[in-house]
């Protein structure tokens, strides 16, 4: 039902000024033929008790699947904080004297994740990992001397395409694969020699979307020699165990951050995260919080350099990029304020342990995985469609099929462990194969 | 307490930042540890912890909720920011989305009720839209304008025809020419007639060979319906041309007019603005794309279909489509949200809701035209815009406005745009508003009209009731801080001039 009725001597009121005899008179203007006669054709309406009979989620007892959208331990102060109504019900705070809620978690949001990239800013997020992909190549191709992308092809699937939707029409720009080792899983670093100069932007993911971590060591000094470079991360939570992305000196870090307590929500809201370094402050995508004060002195922040946004630069922005993910944003700072250092290295540790373990039992089974290289906390193994039937059919989501995106590797599935998993689950998995 | 929100004062909290409450070993919060607590030994660590706040629960909890409370919701009352129709945001739809929270989108047991469901939000969008073919993937309006642009640059290159230019009016949101760049399209500004509607004639005059769209938004955001647009649309048919239209102002027309019937090739909604999902201080939205039978095979992937009745699948097959838009499914839960309360309404509850939109807008424009500018005389809809023509001959102008509203503990409206009107102010109620509370804003209106006559100055010092007062939002862009590293002072609390 709609949330307000007016009353009899209310409507009158409102009929009474505005002149009109009746409320249907109020959409005069619109030209009679192009008025709809009679109701849309709609369900509804419907009671609250009927709206929940309808909707019944059923999720799968034991879920292995990753790829890109995770499940982790989530606080229930993150609920609890976010749900607050100021929150929750506020606009994007272009108004900040009454704002500042809104604004300094953001930017708490903007450091916590700079800090944990290692790099000098961060944005106050963009709608996920795969248009973050899109947007940081859009801005390495403002330096005009770049005419070639290139991505690893171990890159998640759904980046590289949404890469691909949003340059078709970046004139005389080629988009090109470097293909994986078919035995480590890695990107083949000679495929890459050749290609690294002034004239290309390379994005790499790590870990990358076998959950194999790329060779950053040998590879760093390799991308550095191109004209602009990228990390891609695509679990947030890796970021509390391996060496910070930006020590391998790329000039962005973008990514998933929806691992910091945002569920997979069946697949959305994400949180896409982007931290690049000062001089690239001014072509980076997205809105950006910053500290200034108020005219008493005192400490206040705002939305700034909008000199770069589309109300502002229209045609000529760095994007089109309005509303972002702020809720999810803020559900990120309040989640990594209430795990912390430990809390966060922890989750970290037990997914890359888990994954180890699990990896252990199917090798017992003879399921050896099909990459050598090592991994954070997802791998690859081959099952056969009757045994990944057969573990559905028990209410276990044996992770997620490749072949669709990877048909080179036949009978190829994803597996994650998260601390959501247990050993016992593990077991089951297993014991099923 | 006429002229006030019944809520005015917000509480005088200085709240830190996270890292100057943080002290090494005061989180103890417990995760969970199933598997045993070391990590394999080939990987790369980092030697040291991730760099985080270390705080307590408690202190965690009592941050957040004092910054909480230095922030305006809806919940706390009107929030009359124009064209971003900021409305009241039903409490079921919140709990029932929760519950599909755990669900990975990769679960074949737990998807196919979501996509019955997605698939019910789609019919019920294409139906209120009068347009046969949609997705639901893009995640913001914005997005949404991104994918109808690329699918009519798809539709054109089908043809072998690669026109270049979309025309705009000067009456369209900024993110109207920054989409068309992205989709490789140029722009060209074009002017609104004296009513403040787009004229045929003036379409008509700047079609050409290479005009590959219109992109218009109607009721366009003065409000006004743009009457003209069956005739617009024909002429762009005429001129193998599309018509796009920027959903952003649905909320007028639901139930009430369809974008199919007016000849729109292809449009996007806003779902936080049309379907009350909650805007989230900046997201998540979503933006929903409409399209006729003739785009529908330029759609982004995947595609959802039903392949039997009360049976729905993705499908991944679509030669000629622009690619993906979105990681994954664009933002599910508030594609549910939406669903939810839609048909918690119903279409006899939609169509009122448009009605009372309408109505709200026109009693205040009524209200206030006395006392402020109205530039526009045209009929209008579900909001309007006033100028701050009267204002300037006493030094003052809408910030000045806007601030003082806060006073009156209301949000300010939209400001500053559309930018065809000088000083803009953007009204729009929407219609979950009483009418008391309409008289309270009115009130509010009024009082600050006549403070702009006896009393200027107190004006300009306004707002003095919020937690700070007028942020220096020029010195926050020239010495740039968007992180406590970038901090000039860490632990400080006041920052000097």
């Amino acid at each position: 039902m709609p949330p307000l009725r007016p009353t009899d001597s209310d409507l009158n009121t409102l009929l009474t000024t505005i002149g009109i005899e009746s409320p249907d008179e109020v959409f005069a203007s619109i030209p009679a033929a192009l008025r709809l006669e009679g109701e849309a054709d709609l369900p509804g309406p419907l009671d609250e008790e009927r709206l929940r009979m309808s909707f019944q989620a059923m999720p799968s007892r034991i879920c292995f699947a990753g790829g890109g959208v995770y499940r982790h331990h989530i606080p229930a102060v993150v609920d609890a904080l976010s749900s607050r109504q100021e929150f929750y019900t506020a606009y994007t705070p272009y108004q900040p004297e009454v704002s500042q809620g809104t604004l300094q978690t953001i930017f708490e949001f903007q450091s916590m994740l700079a800090d944990l990239c290692g790099m000098e800013l961060a944005n106050a997020s963009m709608y996920d990992g795969a248009t973050a992909l899109a947007e940081a190549a859009r801005m390495a191709l403002r330096n005009r001397r770049i005419r070639r992308i290139l991505v690893t092809r171990a890159t998640h699937p759904s980046y590289r395409a949404v890469l691909s939707t949003y340059l078709r029409h970046a004139r005389g720009i080629e988009i090109q694969e470097i293909p994986f080792d078919p035995a480590t899983g890695q990107l083949d670093l000679e495929r890459l020699a050749p290609l690294a100069g002034e004239d290309t932007a390379f994005f790499v993911q790590h870990p990358n979307y076998f959950g194999v971590l790329e060779p950053m060591e040998d590879l760093a000094p390799l991308a550095a020699q191109c004209g602009f470079w990228g990390m891609v991360v695509c679990e947030a939570v890796s970021l509390g165990l391996l060496k910070p992305p930006g020590a391998y000196g790329p000039q962005v870090v973008l990514g998933e951050a929806q691992s910091f307590g945002n569920p997979p929500g069946a697949g959305g809201p994400l949180l896409g995260f982007f931290c690049t370094r000062k001089e690239f402050v001014r072509h980076m995508p997205g809105r950006l919080v910053g500290q200034t004060c108020d005219r008493q002195g005192r400490r206040a922040f705002c939305l700034t350099l909008a000199t770069r946004e589309q109300h502002i630069r229209r045609d000529k922005a760095t994007s089109n990029i309005c509303t972002n993910q702020g809720l999810c944003a803020l559900r990120a700072a309040i989640h990594l304020s209430a795990l912390g250092p430990r809390g966060l290295r922890q989750v970290a540790v037990q997914c890359a342990s888990g994954a180890s373990y699990l990896k252990g039992l199917l090798c017992e089974k003879g399921i050896a995985p099909v990459f050598d290289a090592p991994v954070f906390h997802e791998f690859v193994v081959r099952l056969s469609d009757p045994q990944r039937q057969a573990l559905l059919r028990e209410g276990i989501v044996p992770g997620i099929p490749l072949p669709p995106h990877y048909p080179e590797i036949s009978d190829g599935q994803l597996i994650t462990v998260t601390e959501m998993n247990t050993p016992k689950e593990c077991t089951c998995l297993a014991n099923l194969l | 307490m006429s002229g006030e929100s019944l809520v005015r004062r917000f509480p005088e909290i200085e709240e830190p930042l996270l890292i100057e409450r943080s002290a090494e070993g005061r989180n103890t919060h417990l995760c969970p540890a199933p598997f045993a607590g070391f990590p394999p030994d080939n990987l790369p660590l980092n030697e040291t912890l991730p760099v985080l706040p270390d705080l307590s629960e408690t202190e965690c909890v009592r941050h957040f909720t004092r910054l909480s409370r230095l922030n305006y919701g809806v919940d706390q009352g009107m929030y009359p920011l124009g064209s971003c129709t900021m409305k009241y945001n039903p409490k079921i739809a919140e709990e029932i989305a929760r519950t599909f929270a755990p669900i990975h989108p990769a679960d074949p047991r737990a998807m196919p009720a979501v996509l019955a469901c997605l698939w019910q939000l789609k019919t019920c969008l294409q139906s209120l839209c009068g347009l046969p073919e949609g997705t639901l993937w893009p995640a913001a309006g914005a997005h949404g304008e991104l994918t109808g642009m690329l699918i009519i640059r798809k539709a054109l290159d089908a043809r072998s025809e690669p026109r270049s230019t979309v025309l705009i009016p000067d009456t369209a949101h900024g993110t109207n020419p920054a989409s068309c760049t992205i989709a490789g399209f140029e722009t060209r500004n074009i002017p609104s007639g004296p009513d403040g509607t787009l004229e045929a004639a003036t379409v008509a005059e700047h079609l050409d060979a290479d005009t590959a769209a219109l992109m218009i938004t109607n009721p366009n955001t003065l409000g006004i319906f743009e009457r003209d647009i069956a005739r617009i649309a024909d002429l762009l048919h005429e001129n193998g041309s599309y018509l796009y239209m920027d959903g952003a102002n649905m909320n007028a027309l639901v139930g009430v007019a369809r974008p199919g019937d007016m000849g729109v090739d292809c449009l996007h909604l806003n779902l936080h603005k049309t379907f009350g999902t909650p805007h989230g201080g900046g997201g998540p939205g979503s933006g929903p794309v409409l399209v006729t039978s003739q785009l529908a095979s330029y759609l982004p992937v995947p595609l959802l279909v039903e392949d039997e009745p009360g049976s729905c699948v993705l499908k991944w097959d679509a030669p000629q489509g622009i690619g993906m838009v979105h990681t994954c499914l664009g933002n599910t839960t508030v594609l549910l949200k939406a669903l939810v309360n839609i048909l918690s309404l119903g279409p006899i509850g939609l169509r009122q809701g448009a009605t009372m939109a309408c109505l709200n807008a026109n009693y205040l424009k009524r209200c206030l035209e006395k006392d402020f500018d109205l530039p526009y005389a045209a009929e209008t809809l579900h909001e309007f815009v006033l100028s701050d023509r009267r204002l300037t001959t006493h030094d003052l102008t809408t910030m000045d406005v806007a601030k003082a509203l806060m006073d009156y503990g209301f949000h300010p409206p939209t400001v500053y745009f559309p930018l065809v009107v000088p000083g803009a102010l953007m009204i729009e109620p929407t219609e979950t508003e009483s009418r008391e509370e309409l008289d309270r804003f009115v009130d509010a209106m009024r009082g600050i009209a006549a403070a702009a006559e006896s009393a200027p100055e107190s004006l300009h010092a306004a707002p003095q009731s919020t937690p700070v007062e007028r942020v220096d939002e020029v010195r926050a862009a020239r010495n740039l801080v968007l992180t406590w590293r970038m901090h000039e002072s860490p632990g400080k609390s006041r920052v000097s001039k």
